[in-house]
């Protein structure tokens, strides 16, 4: 035992709620009972990304990573690890390709084309402890701006760094805050979007929970540059955990002097406050956000005019994303050049993308620009789960599309994204298989938006409603082929006339798939949709399997025959498809 | 000014012109519906929320409401693309696909402004269609029956009621294809701080919002020869309803009225003008006994009955300022009930008194039940102006052609002063001409009182009465009716008298009234006539109504006496903010 050990213990909110575990406390518990507790600390930290293996436990300075840590491999990692310096390589994470277990965190492949500036001190610091964002430069960005520089400075430097909104939009922020900061007036007002409303989307709250820190201090410098001294995080109220990290992290910077009044002895004050949001998706959109704040409904209003112009109270206001804020220290500290040397020819920087669907790493990454589909897919992402064929990936969220094969090989930045029909959105991304349902996927989010609607505008609160109708006749085989004209006549129209982002990004799922995969539509709407499940006789053992598991009882046959299922009563429930051993059952 | 180009035609437009209005101006008609802008009433509903008013901006890939987005330097704009016209269409025929088609029986059937736009845009099939929202129809008031399957969502009525009026009723709820206006929670009209004021249905493009209907009632006790019917006609229907029967707006048209009441089978057509003179008597000389005696001041003009609901429900504390006096309409109700009454050989019961309203308020007002004399109410029904336009219209009377006659004795009687209670400002002037007599005890020369009129939200003036500078406050709309009154609470302003009328312009702007459409120049003709009633009368003062001279000397005995105070006077109830 020659060196002191730090753990980091993943404390995000997915571990968190889906594993139960309080694996910190755990690891103290044994700790002391061990009376190790002098070589050893135990760090509650933020999201690392591979959320499909969590919980995760980083050992330092090993950079190793141990993952799905249970409370029952407590005992063995610090007694065999700890205690006696041997890695418990049962526990390590295994590459998907090679099938090797990999100890150092830096040789996994899902980290190797990652490069992490908003996410760099999540899972890496104790996002409850601001001595540890201190250590590694927090607040020096805050400190030499309001040393060095003229608000006119940062706003040029944040122009010169190419920084663009990571909330969806992609504007130029260092335009954005030009603007505000030009407004005559010395009420304005710097708001950080923490609504994070796309269904399977949690980069913000990462940050959030992992970093929070970043977040303030981006917001003091947004502050200085636009000259505010007042902010305030919209944050939905389903992260409790975020909140709380918030609430502590604003404390602690109040007792430290980085919020509050005359911050670093400048003359400048800023101060930060909490807004919680009621979960309503719209309630991100800027404006309908700054009305939600102001105590009104959450509807959007038309642009212009913009925030910048007239947002909170009427003010000026510079509201960004999350991760937009959690990029600027780090731009602050490079210098521009840095972060304008990374990415693409329109897109700078980083994205952080939440990685869902039928991918062997599920979880957060984070990229430069201009990565590819298929290196984020197939290296970052470990491949297709099973070896399926991988179909499309739905990037973008309810307002984004799908991209299809063809695509695999398209740099990632906002412009090519839209370009094939799809967008940046916030950053969600899903990976399709051979096995997803197309037009399904186009009706959930359909589903999801004309819920979402907040009502005001024709477009999207029928519109959006018909365009859901019409899915869900299709997918009945109740729909007709006319129905798939009028469906692509209503996305057209309502894109082109909906009052606000929501609305005029509702129909990209369907158009988007509507052009990828005509076929799929042009089935259901001509009723060649098989819609029941069937058997393939040539590979019927006769297990029975199959009928013991039917919850309808429809299939019959004797032991060692054949089975059949009877299509009239088939509910396509796919267990029987998932109780078969011998895949001799075929998918509607 | 600015230069834009639309449809390929250049033009320059002042900063801050809409394209909407720009197109206008080059001849280019857009087909609008939820916009509603009266400038002069400071009006105006800017939620762009129907988007058939959308157009194409060159150059931008989402189309824009031209009704709200605003001309710049260099802009370029095509109303007539492809693009424009199919999202316009598209979101219209959307509107429809989610509306009752009960047109045929509708109360709003040819008044409809979605009805108008389906023609004009000739919608002749609906592609997309679907589910259809399901909401109870409230009924649960005597003046507004709201049907939330009819709304479009257009806010024009959220706009009247919390913006202008400020009473905060109306809202959008829910949210996606369910969302609707309706009280917090959806509760029942009658049950909310609704004043009843009628400005959500003055603006309504459809029947989403409309004035409870009482013809049915008044054509069963016209036709039931047991009954006695006497009717009453306020000073602002005679200035409106030839507009519906294509005479032009500010037409006067009080001798047809009458006539054609008459023809309608009434047994006795009286003037509500008379019940303002009687009104100004009370209030003049209440006022002057508050001025004398040291009484509560501001005294506040009550003729309102939307006002009066406001008061009751957001200004529970103040309820001693407004004067006692029952509004015009009650008042001749009362007087009809007893004094008239009394000559006639009838069961009390048989007796009804219509009165015809610009109104919706008036409505609520007649079924108050302290407004009322041994269980019977002063008024029994209550038309709205556009009511008796379709019981005209019903008769087969050619209005528009129709000889004049006079309206009968003696509670036909009125003078200038009556009439001007139509119109925001007219109340406290023809109150200002008796209180000078009454103070002075001299004649009154000119009795217009010019700095009184006019439209600005809130106006005041101070009018020399012998040594007293007597300070007078006006308000129209209840939004600028509570800016007084809060001023009034906080002490910032002294006033010893203040009208206040609920609709903007006053009764002329109605609830009840002929739907202006969003034309304000109707309005402003309406107001017109009003003033020139006023000047064609022989007796311009309310204390020269002879016939008022003798009620008071046959019956009343002495103004604001006991008898006066029995049947012209009432109280007031505090309510909550709902
Ligand atoms: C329906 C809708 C939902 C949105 N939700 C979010 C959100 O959850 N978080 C966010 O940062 N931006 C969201 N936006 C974008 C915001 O309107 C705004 O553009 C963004 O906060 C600006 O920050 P940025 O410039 O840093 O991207 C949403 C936009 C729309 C139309």
């Amino acid at each position: 035992m020659n060196s002191k050990y730090t753990l980091l213990v993943c404390d995000g909110a997915s571990c968190k709620t889906t594993h139960k575990a309080n694996l910190a406390a755990g690891f103290k518990k044994v700790i002391a009972e061990k009376k190790l507790g002098e070589f050893v600390s135990v760090v509650k930290t933020g999201c690392f990304g591979i959320c499909g293996q969590g919980p995760i436990v980083k050992v330092l300075p090993d950079d190793l990573l141990y993952v799905s840590v249970k409370q029952t491999d407590i005992e063995e990692i610090v007694e065999e690890h700890i205690k006696n310096g041997n890695v418990v390589k049962r526990l390590l994470y295994t590459d998907p390709f090679t099938q090797e277990p990999v100890e150092k965190q830096k040789g996994k492949k899902i980290y190797q084309k990652q490069f992490r500036i908003a996410l760099r001190n999540c899972g890496l610091i104790n996002p409850e402890d601001i001595t540890e964002y201190i250590a590694v430069r927090g607040y020096e960005a805050l400190a030499s701006v309001l040393a060095d520089k003229t608000p006119i400075e940062v706003v040029e430097l944040m122009k010169k760094s190419k920084l663009r909104g990571r909330g969806g939009g992609g504007f130029p922020t260092g335009l954005k805050w030009e603007f505000t900061a030009k407004q005559p007036g010395n009420e304005k007002y710097v708001i950080c979007n923490a609504d994070e409303g796309d269904p399977g989307a949690f980069m913000d709250r990462s940050v959030l929970e992992g970093d929070p820190h970043s977040v303030l201090e981006a917001m003091a410098i947004a502050g200085y540059a636009i000259g505010a001294s007042q902010g305030y995080i919209y944050v939905r109220a389903e992260y409790p955990l975020a909140i709380h990290r918030l609430n502590i992290a604003m404390e602690q910077a109040r007792e430290y002097g980085f919020l509050g009044k005359n911050i670093f002895s400048s003359g400048f004050d800023f101060d930060i406050d909490i807004r919680l949001g009621a979960g309503a998706f719209v309630c991100g959109e800027e404006t309908a956000l700054i009305h939600s704040m102001e105590g009104q409904r959450g509807e959007p209003t038309k642009k212009p005019p913009f925030p910048s112009v007239s947002g909170f109270r009427k003010k000026p206001t510079s509201v960004n994303n999350v991760e937009t804020f959690a990029n600027i220290p780090a731009i602050v500290l490079n210098g521009a050049d840095w972060f304008a040397s990374i990415g693409t020819e329109n897109s700078k920087g980083t994205k952080v993308f939440a990685l869902a669907g039928k991918i062997n790493n599920i979880g957060l990454v984070e990229v430069p620009m201009g990565t590819t589909l298929r290196e984020i897919i197939y290296d970052i992402g470990g491949g297709m789960v099973n070896n399926k064929e991988f179909k499309a990936v739905q990037s973008g969220g309810p307002s984004g599309g799908v991209i299809p094969k063809e695509h695999l090989d398209t740099p990632i930045d906002y412009e090519s994204l839209k370009q094939i029909g799809s967008m940046m959105g916030s950053g969600g991304l899903i990976v399709l298989d051979e096995d997803d349902d197309i037009v399904q996927l186009a009706k959930f989010y359909l589903d999801f938006t004309q819920d979402e609607s907040c009502g005001k505008c024709t477009p999207c609160r029928i519109g959006t409603k018909r365009m859901y109708e019409i899915l869900d006749r299709l997918t009945k085989l109740e729909g007709s082929p006319d129905d798939l004209d009028i469906l692509e006549d209503l996305a057209v129209n309502i894109k082109n006339s909906a009052l606000c982002g929501l609305g005029q990004s509702a129909p990209n799922p369907v158009l988007s798939t509507m052009e990828y995969f005509k076929d799929e539509y042009e089935a259901y709407a001509y009723r060649k949709v098989k819609h029941t499940y069937s058997i393939i006789t040539d590979k019927c053992i006769g297990c029975t399997k199959c009928a013991r598991v039917c919850p309808v009882e429809c299939i019959s046959g004797s032991v060692k025959v054949p089975h059949v299922i009877d299509e009239s009563l088939c509910i396509a429930c796919g267990a029987c498809y998932t109780a078969c051993p011998v895949n001799a059952i075929e998918k509607p | 000014m600015v230069n834009i180009k639309i449809n390929g035609i250049r033009i320059q437009v002042p900063d801050h012109t809409t394209v909407l209005e720009a197109a206008k101006k080059v001849g280019v008609h857009i087909p609008t519906l939820c916009h509603l802008k009266l400038d002069d009433f400071g009006i105006v509903n800017k939620v762009s929320s129907c988007r058939v008013c959308v157009v194409e901006e060159i150059g931008k890939p989402s189309l824009i409401p031209s009704c709200s987005a605003l001309v710049y330097e260099g802009m370029n704009i095509r109303t007539d693309s492809v693009k424009a016209l199919n999202a316009r269409r598209n979101n219209l025929e959307l509107l429809l696909s989610n509306h009752p088609f009960d047109c045929l029986t509708c109360a709003k059937n040819l008044q409809c402004e979605l009805q108008s736009l389906a023609n004009e845009l000739h919608i002749t099939e609906i592609h997309a269609k679907g589910e259809k929202m399901f909401y109870p129809i409230d009924k649960s008031s005597n003046a507004i029956v709201k049907d939330p399957n009819k709304c479009v969502m257009c806010r024009r009525c959220e706009t009247m009621c919390n913006e202008v009026q400020t009473v905060g009723v109306l809202s959008a709820i829910n949210r996606g294809f369910g969302v609707v206006v309706a009280p917090a929670f959806n509760i029942d009209l009658a049950d909310s701080s609704c004043t009843y004021c009628g400005q959500c249905v003055a603006v309504c493009p459809t029947a989403a919002l409309i004035a409870r209907s009482d013809i049915q009632k008044v054509w069963r006790a016209l036709a039931n020869e047991r009954r006695h019917v006497v009717v009453q006609v306020a000073p602002a229907v005679r200035v409106a309803i030839g507009e519906m029967f294509g005479m032009a707006p500010g037409t006067i048209s009080t001798g047809k009225v009458v006539t054609a009441l008459r023809r309608l089978g009434f047994d006795a057509v009286f003037d509500t003008n008379f019940g303002a003179d009687l009104t100004i008597i009370e209030e003049a000389n209440e006022l002057v006994h508050r001025i004398q005696h040291g009484g509560v001041l501001p005294m506040l003009t009550s003729c309102c009955p939307a006002w009066v609901k406001f008061f009751e429900h957001q200004f529970p504390d103040m309820l001693d300022i407004p004067s006692t006096c029952k509004s015009p309409q009650i008042m001749l109700g009362a007087i009809i009930k007893s004094y008239y009454l009394k000559n006639l050989d009838i069961l009390p019961r048989r007796l009804k008194v219509v009165s015809i309203m610009p109104c919706v308020a008036k409505k609520a007002e007649g079924a108050r039940p302290e407004l009322s004399k041994d269980e019977l109410n002063n008024v029994d029904y209550v038309l709205s102006t556009r009511e008796l336009g379709y019981m005209i219209k019903e008769a087969g009377i050619d209005f528009a052609n129709l000889e004049e006659s006079e309206f009968d004795n003696l509670l036909g009687e009125s003078t200038g002063a009556a009439a001007i209670f139509g119109t925001t400002g007219g109340v406290i002037e023809a109150a200002t001409r008796t209180a000078y007599e009454m103070i002075t005890g001299e004649s009154l020369g000119n009795v217009d009182f010019k700095q009184l009129r006019g439209l600005e939200g809130i106006r005041e003036a101070t009018v020399k009465i012998g040594s007293l500078d007597l300070k007078i406050g006006i308000a129209h709309g209840l939004g600028n009716a509570r800016k007084l009154l809060e001023s009034i609470k906080a002490g910032t302003s002294h006033f010893h008298a203040i009208e206040i009328m609920a609709c903007p312009g006053g009764c002329i702007g109605g609830g009840g009234q002929p739907y202006h459409h969003g034309n304000q120049e109707i309005l402003k003709k309406r107001q017109d006539a009003i003033y020139a009633i006023d000047k064609s009368l022989p007796r311009r003062k309310s204390h020269e109504n002879e016939m008022v001279l003798k009620l008071y000397d046959e019956y009343l005995g002495a103004p604001y006496g006991e008898k006066a105070h029995d049947l012209l006077h009432t109280c007031y109830t505090p309510g909550e903010r709902i």
